[in-house]
C-alpha cells in the first residue's frame, strides 16, 4: 500500500560533546547514552526512519531516550551531528535537508512542516492573539493577503473546535488542552504534507487528552497528512501510529506494525513498557 | 494674525549657556584644578576610569567645568578622546610589576608579601568630621609636616615592588583550572563595532569603561541570585602599573610612564572534569579599572565570570550586560527623551483619532 | 573650538566613517556596524546623524539640519552649531541650497536633488527589534531574509484594530532585500525614500549602525495585499496661514481662543512659500 517513503532519515546522529578516544570505539561502553570519560552525550544514534504518505509513525521511549532529540533535529530546532533526511515534496528527495544553507532549512520548516510541541509555550506566542499565532506560519511561508489568512486561520480554529468569537484572544488566556489544539491549528496553516507532534497531550487532564487525541485522528483521516507521533505512553501510541519504533539511550531498538510490537514485544525493554500497559 | 515665523532656538541657546556659566561663578568662588586634581582623588578616579581617558589633569578640568557632575565630566572626556588619534597600543603589561600602594586577599590570613592595607576607606567610621568645615592651608601644611616628620622605622623595608600574586599560590598547588597564556592583540572596541558573541578583550574592555554604578549592581544582582558567579575575593591590588610602546614590532620598549590601577583577581569554584573524573577547581574572574576603583573591579571580575559561562539569566547575558553598562549611551539615551518628538506625537495621534473614529469590527 | 580638528574627529575616525557609509551604499538597507564615537552631543541626540555629516563635510559644503521638520529647533540650532564651530561652513534654513542634510524625525518637503544628500538621525535602527531582543539573532534573521517578525507584527495591529497602528518609524523593504527602519520620519515620508534622486544616509550612533539608501532603489512600505500602505491624512484640514494641505501638519492650540489650529510642520518651506507669494497669508 505504501510507495516511496515521503520523509527518509539515515543514520542521524545527535552527539552534545566532542567525544573521545574512549567512547569513539566500536563497542565502548557507555552509562546509557552517555561517555563515563568526556561526558559526550549521545542523544541519537544511527536513527533511520521512513515516513509514508498519509501514514502515522510512532515513536516510543522514556525520557531521556533520544525522541524529543530526534523531533527537534527534524524540526532544525538543533543542529545534527552527521546524518541524511530526504523529503520527497523538497527537490523530489534528491537534496540532503540537513545540509542546506539557513534560509532553504527556513523554507522546509515553514512550508513542509508542522510542529506541535509539548510545551505550548515553545510553539506559539502567548501575547498575540491566536489568530496571529495560526497565521504566522502562513505569513512565514510567504502568504500576503490578510483576509485569505483570516479565512484559513478560522476555519483551522473550526476544525481544532475553538470557537471563532475566540480568535483573537491571546493563547495565555487558553486552558492547556485549548492551547495545544491553538498549536495543532497553526501546525496545519501553511498545509504541511508532515506533521510532527512532540508528548502533545503529556500533561493534560485525561479528558482533555482523549479529546486531543480523536482530533489528531480526525486531522489524519480527513487531511490524509503524514504524521511523527512521540509519546513515552504506549497508550497513545497504540490509539494513534500505524508503525512504531522504540527507542532506547538514543538508538532504536525495535521497529514495526504497532500491533505487532504490542502483541509480540522482542526487546526485553518494549516487553517491558508493553506489560506495564496492561 | 500675521504669520511669524518662530526663530530664536539660537538666542535660546545662547541664553542658556550663559545662564550656565553665571551659575558656576555666581557665589564668587574659585577652585584651580590645580587643587581639584591635588584634593579630589576619588572623583578622579571614577571619572578616568568610566571615561577611558587616563589623565589626572583633564579629569579634573572636566570636573571644574563640569561643576562636579559625573555625568557630565565623563562625556566631556569621552567626546575628547574622539578627536585624539590612536598612535600606539602599549605592550603587554604584567600586574607582577606594579609599584603596590594597597595589595589585600580576602580568601587567605596571609600572603607572601603580606596583606598592604594602604589607604583605604574600608575600615573608616563613616562619621562626617566637622573640623574639616574650618580647615585652612595653613592647616594642611602643618599636618602634612607632621606626617612627614615620623620615621619610618628600619625593619619595614617592605617590598612593593615584584611582589608575588596570590593566584600564583593557587596555581602552584594545581587548583586554578589553566588556560593557555593569551597575548594577542586585543579588539579595539573603539575601532570596530561590538559584535555577538564577543570576545573576552571587548567584555573586558566594555566592563572596565562602563558606569560605576551600573556594573556595580549588575555584579550585586549577579550574587543575590540572578547568576551563578559567588566569588572570593583572591586579590585585589592597587598600585602604579609601567606602560611601555613599542614603535616597531621588533624595536626596542619605551616607557612613557605609570597609571594607577586597581586590579582584581576573583576565584570561583567550577567542576572540571579531568582524565573522566569530576574535580573541583577554581576559576579566575579577572576586573581591572583606571584609578582606585575597588568595588567596581570586584563587580567586574564576578561579571567577566558570568558573561564567559552564558546562561539563562540576566547577568550571564552579554548583550543585556554589555550594551547597557555604557554611561554616555544610557545617559545620552534617557536624556534624549527631552527632545522635542511632536512629529512622532502627531502620526500617532492620527492614527489613534481614526482608529477610534472607525472603530474594531470584531466578528 | 580651533584647537580640535577640521570637523571634530580626527582622519582616522572619519575615514573608518565613510568606509561604512559606502558599504551601506553598496548594499541598500543593510546596517553597517561601525565603532561609533563618542561626540560632544548626547547619544540619542543625533550623534549618527552628525558622525557621518562630520565624516562627509568638505570645504565647500553648505549645511542644512533640521529637529521635527524646523530648522530653529534648538537641539538642530546645537547640531548645526557645532558643525559650523569646527569646519567655517556655510549653512542655510533653505533646502534647495543645502548639499548636505542633516534630519531628525523628517524629509523636507522640497524635493531632493541628485547632488545632495539626506542624513537621517536614527534612534533604533533594527525593525526586529521588538521582536527579538537579541542582536545576535536579529543579525541572522536579515541574513536569511526572514522577516516574519515583522510582518507579524503588523499582522497583529490589523487584527486588532482593523489596520496598522504603527505610526512613524514604519518599516519599508529596501529593493527586495532587507528590511530597514526609516528613523521616526511620519508615514508620509516614506514615500519620499523611494526612487529618491538624493542619497540617503541614516546614522544610529548608540546603536552603533550606518545604513543607506542609494539613488533610485525601490523602496516599499511593509503592507498587505489587501490592507495598503497609508500616510497621515489630515483630512479636511488646512494650514491655517498657506493655506496648503498636501504637507504634514503640526496642530497647535490657539492660546486665546483654546481653538485647534494646523501650520505647516516644514517651517523653511512654509516661509519660502510665504516669501514666493510676497504676501503674508491673513486670516
Amino acid at each position: 500500500m505504501f510507495d516511496k517513503p515521503i520523509l527518509q532519515i539515515k543514520n542521524l546522529s545527535k552527539q552534545y560533546g566532542e567525544g573521545c578516544s574512549y567512547c569513539q570505539q566500536e563497542d565502548a561502553k557507555l552509562e546509557r547514552n552517555f561517555c563515563p570519560v568526556c561526558k559526550t552525550v549521545y542523544a541519537c544514534k544511527n536513527i533511520s526512519i521512513d515516513l509514508h504518505r498519509g501514514e502515522i509513525l510512532g515513536i516510543v521511549g522514556e525520557s531521556g531516550s533520544g525522541k524529543s532529540t530526534l523531533m527537534k533535529c527534524l524540526y532544525f530546532d538543533e543542529e545534527i551531528t552527521t546524518g541524511e533526511g530526504y523529503l520527497t515534496d523538497y527537490f523530489n528527495g534528491k537534496e540532503n535537508i540537513f545540509t542546506q544553507s539557513g534560509q532553504q532549512k527556513r523554507f522546509i520548516r515553514n512550508s513542509l512542516l508542522g510542529m506541535v510541541y509539548q510545551n505550548p509555550m515553545l510553539g506559539l506566542k502567548m501575547d498575540f492573539s491566536s489568530i496571529s499565532n495560526i497565521a504566522e506560519k502562513q505569513i512565514a511561508a510567504g502568504n500576503r493577503n490578510v483576509e485569505q489568512m483570516v479565512d484559513r486561520s478560522n476555519e483551522l480554529l473550526d476544525k481544532v473546535n475553538i470557537s471563532i468569537k475566540r480568535s483573537k484572544e491571546p493563547p495565555k488566556n487558553f486552558s492547556g488542552g485549548m492551547q495545544q489544539r491553538v498549536q495543532i491549528a497553526k501546525a496545519l496553516s501553511s498545509n504541511p504534507p508532515i506533521l510532527l507532534l512532540d508528548e502533545v497531550t503529556t500533561g493534560l487532564d485525561l479528558s482533555v487528552q482523549a479529546a486531543v487525541l480523536d482530533l489528531i485522528k480526525t486531522i489524519q483521516r480527513v487531511m490524509q497528512i503524514s504524521m511523527i507521533v512521540v509519546s513515552h505512553d504506549l497508550a497513545v501510541i497504540r490509539m494513534l501510529a500505524d508503525r512504531t519504533v522504540v527507542m532506547l539511550n538514543g538508538q532504536i531498538i525495535e521497529e514495526g506494525l504497532t500491533d505487532q510490537i504490542l502483541e509480540d514485544p522482542q526487546h526485553a525493554y518494549t516487553q517491558q513498557l508493553v506489560y506495564s500497559l496492561l | 494674525m500675521g504669520y511669524v515665523a518662530v526663530t530664536g532656538g539660537q538666542e535660546a541657546i545662547e541664553a542658556s549657556l550663559q545662564h550656565l556659566t553665571y551659575e558656576r561663578i555666581k557665589e564668587g568662588k574659585f577652585i584651580d584644578v590645580e587643587s581639584i586634581k591635588a584634593t579630589m582623588r576619588g572623583f578622579l578616579d571614577q571619572v578616568m576610569s568610566e571615561s577611558s581617558l587616563y589623565s589626572e589633569r583633564l579629569a579634573a578640568l572636566a570636573m571644574k567645568q563640569s561643576e562636579g557632575n559625573v555625568e557630565e565630566a565623563v562625556f566631556l572626556l569621552r567626546a575628547h578622546r574622539s578627536t585624539l588619534p590612536r598612535l600606539y597600543y602599549s605592550t603587554v603589561t604584567d600586574a607582577r610589576d606594579m609599584f603596590v600602594i594597597r595589595r589585600i586577599s580576602a580568601s587567605f590570613k596571609d600572603i607572601p608579601g603580606g596583606q598592604i592595607l594602604g589607604a583605604s576607606h574600608d575600615y573608616l567610621h563613616r562619621l562626617l568630621d566637622f573640623s574639616l568645615v574650618e580647615e585652612t592651608e595653613q592647616d594642611v601644611l602643618r599636618k602634612k609636616a607632621e606626617f612627614e616628620a615620623i620615621e619610618v622605622p628600619e625593619e619595614s623595608s617592605l617590598t612593593l615592588e615584584k611582589l608575588p600574586k596570590v593566584m600564583d599560590y593557587l596555581r602552584k598547588e594545581g587548583l586554578i583550572n589553566e588556560f593557555p597564556l593569551n597575548d594577542e592583540e586585543p579588539d579595539d572596541i573603539t575601532k570596530e563595532s561590538l559584535t555577538f558573541p564577543s570576545s573576552r578583550s571587548e567584555r573586558l574592555q566594555i566592563l572596565t569603561r562602563g558606569q560605576t554604578g551600573s556594573v556595580t549592581s549588575l555584579g550585586y544582582a549577579g550574587l543575590r541570585g540572578y547568576g551563578s558567579s559567588h566569588p572570593n575575593v583572591g586579590e585585589v591590588r592597587v598600585g602604579y602599573q609601567p606602560i611601555h610602546i613599542a614603535l616597531d614590532e621588533d624595536g626596542d620598549e619605551y616607557y612613557i610612564g605609570s597609571i594607577k590601577l586597581t586590579e582584581v583577581e576573583s576565584f570561583i569554584p567550577a567542576n572540571i572534569s579531568e582524565d573522566g573524573k569530576e574535580v573541583l577547581e577554581f576559576d579566575i574572574g579577572y576586573g581591572a579599572c583606571f584609578g582606585q576603583n575597588e568595588t567596581k573591579a570586584i563587580a567586574m571580575s564576578i561579571l567577566d565570570h558570568a558573561l564567559e559561562n552564558p546562561e539563562n539569566t540576566p547577568i550571564h547575558d552579554e548583550e543585556f550586560v554589555l550594551l547597557h553598562v555604557d554611561t554616555v549611551e544610557s545617559t545620552g539615551f534617557i536624556s534624549h527623551l527631552k527632545l522635542p518628538h511632536y512629529v512622532t506625537f502627531q502620526s500617532k495621534l492620527e492614527q489613534i483619532r481614526k482608529i477610534k473614529r472607525e472603530g474594531v469590527t470584531n466578528e | 573650538m580651533n584647537k580640535f580638528p577640521f570637523a571634530f574627529l580626527d582622519e582616522q575616525s572619519k575615514k573608518e566613517i565613510r568606509r561604512a557609509v559606502l558599504k551601506g551604499v553598496a548594499i541598500p538597507g543593510y546596517q553597517v556596524p561601525f565603532a561609533s564615537r563618542e561626540m560632544p552631543i548626547g547619544r540619542g541626540w543625533g550623534t549618527g546623524g552628525l558622525q557621518i555629516t562630520l565624516a562627509l563635510v568638505g570645504q565647500s559644503d553648505v549645511l542644512k539640519v533640521i529637529d521635527q521638520g524646523s530648522d530653529e529647533s534648538v537641539n538642530a540650532v546645537n547640531i548645526k552649531k557645532l558643525v559650523q564651530g569646527t569646519t567655517g561652513i556655510e549653512t542655510t534654513i533653505h533646502t534647495k541650497e543645502a548639499t548636505l542634510i542633516q534630519s531628525r524625525h523628517r524629509i523636507p518637503e522640497v524635493p531632493l536633488r541628485s547632488d545632495q544628500i539626506m542624513i537621517l538621525q536614527v534612534p533604533e535602527p533594527e525593525p526586529l527589534r521588538s521582536v527579538e531582543r537579541s542582536e545576535f539573532k536579529t543579525k541572522q534573521l536579515h541574513a536569511e531574509k526572514e522577516y516574519s517578525g515583522a510582518w507579524l507584527l503588523l499582522f497583529e495591529q490589523i487584527m486588532r484594530y482593523n489596520q496598522t497602528s504603527q505610526g512613524a518609524d514604519y518599516p519599508v523593504l529596501v529593493h527586495d532585500r532587507y528590511v530597514m527602519n526609516p528613523s521616526p520620519i511620519p508615514r508620509f515620508d516614506n514615500p519620499k525614500i523611494h526612487n529618491s534622486d538624493a542619497l540617503i544616509l541614516f546614522g544610529a550612533g548608540r546603536e552603533k549602525k550606518i545604513y543607506a539608501v542609494p539613488p533610485y532603489t525601490k523602496v516599499e512600505s511593509l503592507a498587505f495585499d489587501d490592507y495598503p500602505f497609508e500616510i497621515e491624512k489630515f483630512e479636511g484640514k488646512a494650514c491655517k496661514v498657506t493655506g496648503l494641505t498636501d504637507v504634514f501638519l503640526d496642530e497647535l492650540t490657539d492660546e486665546q481662543t483654546g481653538e485647534t489650529y494646523y501650520l505647516c510642520n516644514d517651517t523653511s518651506f512654509m516661509q519660502e512659500y510665504l516669501e514666493k507669494r510676497g504676501t503674508v497669508h491673513v486670516r
